[in-house]
């Protein structure tokens, strides 16, 4: 069923966005970018349902799980226990998880291979770890559809790379929906089929991947140099964008060893 | 990851799982009402407390005196059952008010119910000083006070939970003034030393009306929040995430806000105010079991009971005059608290 999203708009004073119209088809993946506060989030939250919007349409075959920014955990739960409460909408409000729901919380961990911490403790768990272990909680709904709000932020390059190999084997492998925000360009350019650019008051693009992310769209959305950089390696030829910050004298001088 | 926080791992799994509460406490609680039955300034030997217990059922050779019988069936038992019921329920609802306002500070005194239910007694106290008024009149006002926070927190549209702790603060505070006003007014003769013994608390008046008065709101705001035991794991995780997995929030939390204010109130109904108990237990618990709700709700409830009947065991046989509840759930209360805290600085909390 995918996502389909028809001319949605959605303000809380002003208008986070407009008139955005896009389609992501299962087994596909679609990145959103944009600077801060220019509604990744709030369209995130719309499509979950949790925003209501002022005007449009949003479709999804059932509910989508979400991964949120950051897990704030206050208690220091156990990761199946953790992992079981995805299966809140399917336990109700005065059950427990049974023996069904055990399995299939057990099955999602083994999938995203962090069965091994099953009986850890979620507070003790690397930052990458617990991504993981919130991507298992959004599985365990059991949908077709997963939403992630910059799902490899906060984390390292070798963490990000598990994320980015879990978000591509759920779509590939077992035909969900993947959308996701981030701020990362190479992100999209090595994982996603479809990128919104979001430029906040009702300002934004969608479409392919290599049309939608070019140096210029990406200058124009940052405010800031952005230069494309292709590359091969293992033989593959990759491609991805490097924020130009700006002193360029003190790049020369650290390339000739002076700083 | 090292091999320090893997020990420590394992060693706090090891309790988690190969510990049963379930066996321990159970025990542990009917040892100790037994214990607690021969206790008091008049002292029953063991062999007669189970003998007047085990002559209820069946027929036994009497080797106990009557006076013996009447203290343990008459003036104990309820008192003991009163305990167990109003520890055990003020514990399970401060475990579970902890749990879905994310905080550890949070206890039955936090919504505001507490004093409601104060003001309630005092009023009835000061008006018409009947017992059943009294506990009528702290229920009814203890519900009041919830629906005034109810109220107070939606004055903005979205209840948060920001609001909801501040609407509890600003109507106990508001209930606290009307209890100081009517204390200033009641008549220092005879009324005040009433009020002043009821607000602090106490079991001594105990029967059987008493019991069954308290165990049934007790029991069926227990049974709510047991039975919600998954769903406040649930919203421990926060409004936001609770609500992208699928729960409604708003109603779940009102639905255990419910059963906090029939406990709370019902138990401040026949005995007073008695602080810390919801407090101090539920970081006791979590540190025995951990923080899943599921576990975490039953055993706070067990060892609140205990803890309750201890504590009073100690309040109406330490010394010649009987020391108001309140007192000392506040004097043994504080100073555990501060040493479970130094003790176990996370004990299944890892802050914000």
């Amino acid at each position: 069923m995918g996502i389909s999203i028809y001319k949605a708009g959605f303000r809380y004073t002003e208008w986070a966005f407009r008139d955005l119209t896009l389609r992501v088809e299962p087994g596909e993946i679609a990145a959103i970018l944009g600077p801060n506060g220019r509604g990744k989030t709030t369209l995130l939250k719309a499509v979950l349902g949790l925003l209501p919007l002022e005007e449009g349409s949003v479709e999804h075959g059932g509910n989508p799980g979400y991964v949120p920014q950051s897990a704030q955990t206050v208690f220091a739960y156990k990761v199946i226990d953790m992992v079981l409460m995805g299966r809140a909408r399917h336990v109700g409000a005065f059950g427990s998880p049974r023996r069904e729901d055990y399995e299939i919380a057990r099955h999602c961990l083994d999938r995203l291979g962090i069965r091994r911490f099953e009986n850890r403790l979620v507070t003790r768990l690397s930052g990458g770890e617990r991504q993981l272990v919130l991507i298992a909680r959004a599985l365990a709904s059991g949908c077709r559809t997963i939403l992630l709000d910059e799902p490899a932020s906060a984390l390292d390059f070798r963490n990000q790379q598990v994320i980015l190999d879990t978000l591509r084997s759920l779509a590939r492998e077992h035909g969900m929906t993947v959308l996701f925000s981030t701020h990362y360009p190479q992100h999209a350019t090595c994982l996603a089929d479809k990128v919104l650019l979001m430029q906040g008051a009702g300002s934004h693009q969608f479409g392919d991947t290599a049309q939608i992310l070019t140096e210029e769209n990406l200058r124009q959305l940052y405010g800031i140099e952005m230069r494309s950089v292709e590359f091969t390696h293992n033989g593959s030829a990759l491609r991805t964008f490097v924020p130009a910050f700006g002193f360029p004298d003190r790049d020369v001088e650290i390339s000739r060893g002076v700083v | 990851m090292s091999t320090g926080i893997k020990g420590v791992l394992s060693n706090r799994l090891s309790i988690a799982s190969g510990w049963s509460p379930w066996l321990f406490l159970p025990m542990l609680l009917l040892l100790s009402a037994l214990a607690a039955l021969g206790t008091g300034r008049f002292a029953i030997s063991p062999d007669k407390v189970f003998g007047i217990l085990a002559s209820q059922v069946v027929p036994l050779d009497v080797f106990w005196t009557e006076t013996e019988a009447r203290v343990v069936m008459l003036a104990r038992l309820p008192r003991i059952l009163m305990a167990i019921i109003v520890g055990g329920g003020l514990a399970m609802a401060g475990a579970a008010l902890q749990g879905i306002f994310r905080n550890p500070l949070a206890d039955p005194q936090i919504v505001g119910v507490s004093a409601g239910a104060a003001f309630g007694g005092v009023l009835a106290l000061l008006l018409f000083p009947s017992s059943v008024l009294v506990m009528l009149s702290a229920f009814l006002f203890g519900m009041i006070a919830l629906g005034v926070v109810y109220w107070f927190s939606h004055a903005g549209g979205r209840s948060l939970v920001l609001m909801l702790v501040l609407a509890g603060v600003v109507v106990g505070a508001l209930f606290g003034a009307l209890v100081s006003l009517i204390t200033y007014l009641a008549d220092p003769q005879d009324e005040l030393p009433a009020i002043v013994f009821w607000l602090m608390g106490s079991f001594a008046t105990a029967s059987y009306e008493k019991v069954a008065t308290v165990a049934i709101p007790v029991l069926a705001g227990g049974m709510l929040m047991y039975l919600m035991r998954f769903r406040i794991n649930v919203m421990s995780l926060g409004d936001e995430d609770a609500g992208t997995l699928g729960i409604s929030v708003q109603r779940s939390r009102w639905m255990v806000l419910a059963g906090v204010t029939a406990i709370t109130a019902a138990t401040v109904a026949v005995a007073g105010v008695i602080g810390w108990v919801g407090l101090v237990i539920p970081h006791a618990a979590r540190m025995m079991t951990g923080a899943d709700h599921r576990t975490l709700l039953p055993v706070s409830a067990l060892l609140g009971a205990i803890y309750m009947l201890i504590i009073d065991s100690i309040a109406r046989s330490a010394t010649a005059m009987e020391i108001p509840i309140g007192i000392l759930t506040a004097i043994i209360g504080a100073p555990v608290f501060i040493v479970l805290l130094k003790r176990n600085k996370l004990g299944g909390w890892h802050g914000d």
